[in-house]
Order: structure tokens, then sequence, then C-alpha cells
């Protein structure tokens, strides 16, 4: 069978195991909307104030909402045994690995996606930066979720990964979160945001050509 | 497939070394086709770490590994190699044929249709149950009828007899029996003592 093949069958597999066990979706969506709902109560009513850190927010609960979703990824695999049959696959190793972080991404980063202008609206962010957020959303989630992989692959091993899992990725998820909330800052008092948009365009491009070989390396490693 | 050469696989002088303890040292042997070895020894003796180090999970300690006379070169080892181990390596929330699905997908169409292999291991008619439903034994044939979908030369099998019944057992040997009539090979470790008349079997104690 073709290696396309063999992608989309993973795909497939993880999409049809997410439907099956909703909560791993269900938890870091309701997250995300619980935590930027909290905010309004929290500050009270300053609604400028509000409006200002909108963009913060978001991206800080996007990016927590992520790492909440991250241990699920290759933990279910390693614990009955399916990962090692991915990784004896002929198959090249980082390109199945990418098609688990597909699989990831389309069940936990996109769901963000589709709530995130609701959620913003509702923090008072002005309509006409939407489009920059949802962008900033699209670009950079999925980053989130490759560069979590390498992370969660390295981790995946430990009986108790998590504090180091965070220590490990949360460094490396800073630049997008300046990049992209600064971004949705500058959209909103109205100034071309080209310039943050096309580094996030060249992080993402980095992360998916870069990031599924050390996943795989550090896969084989935690297996041994 | 157009090889057609002898396949061999060899093992020189495996060492291997976990935490400071020696499991095993200067292990030799050699697997040709038509043949099966089957490891013994007690408890920790190292018999499922050297499955994993045929299984390139483990780099041996010392010594090395070859496969048709070149050292192990992992995508054409790993197309003619399938491992079943301690763990079923199926999802529990997917069924039987979803499972097998993605089985062949990650390898190369065998012997066997799903459904045929699904009635040589006596699980015809449960295509469409979830994998958490079936018994212990069952999901253990599941995870053997892989092995018959998919093309490979050399079976690695850790305890398959687990939790299988006398019948299942019988069952195993055949497949066993068949595979190596049909050129193929196997390493194996087992509590039970296996029957297989027609083939040759080298015994290797590890303690």
């Amino acid at each position: 069978m073709s290696l396309s093949n063999a992608f989309f069958a993973i795909i497939k597999r993880d999409l049809v195991l997410a439907l099956r066990r909703r909560s791993e979706i269900a938890n870091p969506l309701l997250f995300f909307v619980l935590v930027i709902t909290l905010f309004p109560l929290g500050i009270g009513a300053q609604p400028h104030l509000l409006q200002a850190i909108a963009p913060g927010i978001i991206w800080v609960s996007a990016l927590l909402a992520a790492m909440l979703s991250l241990d699920s990824l290759f933990r279910s695999d390693f614990d009955d045994g399916s990962l090692e049959q991915i990784l004896l696959s002929a198959h090249p190793t980082s390109l199945l690995v990418l098609a688990k972080i597909v699989a990831h991404w389309l069940v936990t980063g996109l769901p963000l996606l589709i709530v995130a202008p609701l959620l913003a609206v509702f923090l008072g962010m002005p309509t006409h930066s939407l489009g920059i957020l949802l962008l900033t959303l699209l670009l950079g989630t999925p980053v989130l979720s490759l560069i979590g992989a390498i992370g969660v692959a390295l981790t995946v091993g430990l009986r108790r990964g998590g504090m180091i899992l965070s220590l490990l990725v949360l460094p490396l998820y800073v630049p997008v979160l300046i990049f992209a909330s600064n971004a949705v800052e500058i959209a909103n008092t109205g100034l071309p945001v080209t310039a943050q948009i096309n580094i996030l365009i060249s992080i993402l491009v980095m992360a998916v050509v870069l990031a599924p070989w050390p996943t795989a390396a550090a896969l084989k490693m935690s297996l041994n | 497939m157009s090889r057609t050469e002898n396949f061999q696989l060899q093992a020189q002088q495996l060492t291997c070394i976990r935490d400071d303890r020696v499991l095993f040292s200067e292990l030799s042997f050699e697997l040709n086709a038509g043949q099966v070895v089957l490891l013994e020894g007690k408890n920790g003796s190292g018999k499922t770490s050297l499955l994993r180090i045929l299984c390139g999970f483990r780099e041996p300690d010392e010594g090395a590994l070859f496969w048709c006379g070149e050292t192990l070169n992992n995508s054409q080892y790993n197309a003619d190699m399938a491992y079943v181990g301690h763990l079923d390596g199926v999802k529990k929330e997917l069924t039987v044929l979803e499972n097998l699905k993605v089985s062949l997908a990650l390898g190369q169409a065998g012997r066997y249709t799903i459904e045929e292999a699904l009635v040589r291991v006596n699980l015809a008619n449960y295509d469409d149950v979830l994998v958490q439903a079936l018994s212990a034994g069952q999901k253990r044939r599941l995870s053997l009828a892989r092995l018959l979908i998919t093309e490979n030369k050399i079976w690695i099998l850790d305890e398959p007899f687990t939790s299988i019944d006398k019948q299942g057992i019988v069952l195993i040997e055949t497949l066993m029996t068949e595979h190596c009539a049909q050129g193929g090979m196997i390493v194996l470790t087992s509590h039970h003592d296996i029957e297989l008349p027609s083939v040759t079997v080298q015994r290797i104690n590890l303690s």
C-alpha cells in the first residue's frame, strides 16, 4: 500500500477514535471557553481594558488549551502497543507521525478556531480585526501541535511527564504567542500586519518540515 | 515481490546489558527460511529484550544483526518483519475490521484478505464488534490476524499463546507451520511447549 494511503488511514483512524472518546475534543474546547468567559467577570465593568487585553487573553487561553490536549497525542497508542506497530511500518515514521499531528490538530485546534470569533466579540474586539485573529489562530495552532508533539514524544515513556512537558514546550511556544497576539493587537488599531503574518507563516512552514523528525526519533527513544 | 534471494537473519555476538546486569552475551544464531527459533529461559532472562533488539526497538550493546547479508536497513527489514508483542497493538474503541484496515494500510497486502484472515483465526462475524467487547484470547487472535493480512517473511512473537485456549494453540501452531512451509521464519518466546513436527526448531536457552 502506498504512503498516502497509510497517511490518510492514520488520520481517519484518529478522527474516528476522537469521535468515540468525545471528551478528548470537549476538554480543551471547554477550557478555552471557560477561561475566556471568566475574564470579563474578574475584571469587572471596564470594557476598554478588556478590549485592550482581548488578543492576549484569547491567545494565552488557546496556548494553554493546546498544552492541555497534548498528552492525548501519543498516550493511548503508547499504552496499547499501537505505537510499536506504527514505528515498525515500512513507511517513514516521520510522515506517519505528521499524520497523527494533523489529526490531533483537526480534533483540538480547529474547534478553537470555530468558537474564537464568538468569544472575541464577547470581549469587545472590533469586528474588523476578527479576520486577522482567525488567520493567526489558523497559522499558530498547528505550530502548537507540531512543537508540542516533540515534547510529548520525549515524555510519553515517563509516568509523570506532565510537568517536564510544560517546561520543555512552553518556551518554544513563546514566539508564536508574541507574534500572534501582537498581530491581533495591531490589527485592532487598523494598521497593516503583513510582517507578523509572514513570520507566523514561516514559523509554521519550518515546524511542518522540521518537527516530525525529532518527534519520530524521540518516539523511538521512548519505546526503548 | 521481485526479490528471490534466500532470506536469512543472522545474529552475531549479541550482548544485552540492562541496568548493569548482563542479560546475555555473545549470542549468535542463524535463521533461515522455513525455520523457527524458540527462546527459552526464566522470567527476566532477556527474552523480550532480545525480541525487541530483533525488531529494531533496541540497539544491541554489542554485536550486530544482518538481514539477507546486510545490516538491518530499516525500511526493507520493517517491510519483511511483523511483530506481535506483549501489547496487542489494537485500539479498543475501534471495531475488528477498522483495526485490521489500519494495519493493512501500514503494511503491504499479503496472502489473505481481511475476511479470510478473520475466518482463519475464528473471528468471522466479529468484524463489526468493538475490540473492547472481545475477550483477552480473542484480542490475541485478532493481533495474530494482522500477521496474515500483511506480506512478511519473519514473524517475531512474544508469548503468542498467552490467554489462548487449547483449540487456539493448535490453530496458531497450524498457522506457524503454514508460514514456515511457505518459506517464512519465526522467532518466538513461549512458556508452552510448541509442537511443530515438520519444522526445524532451534531452541535457545537464555538462562
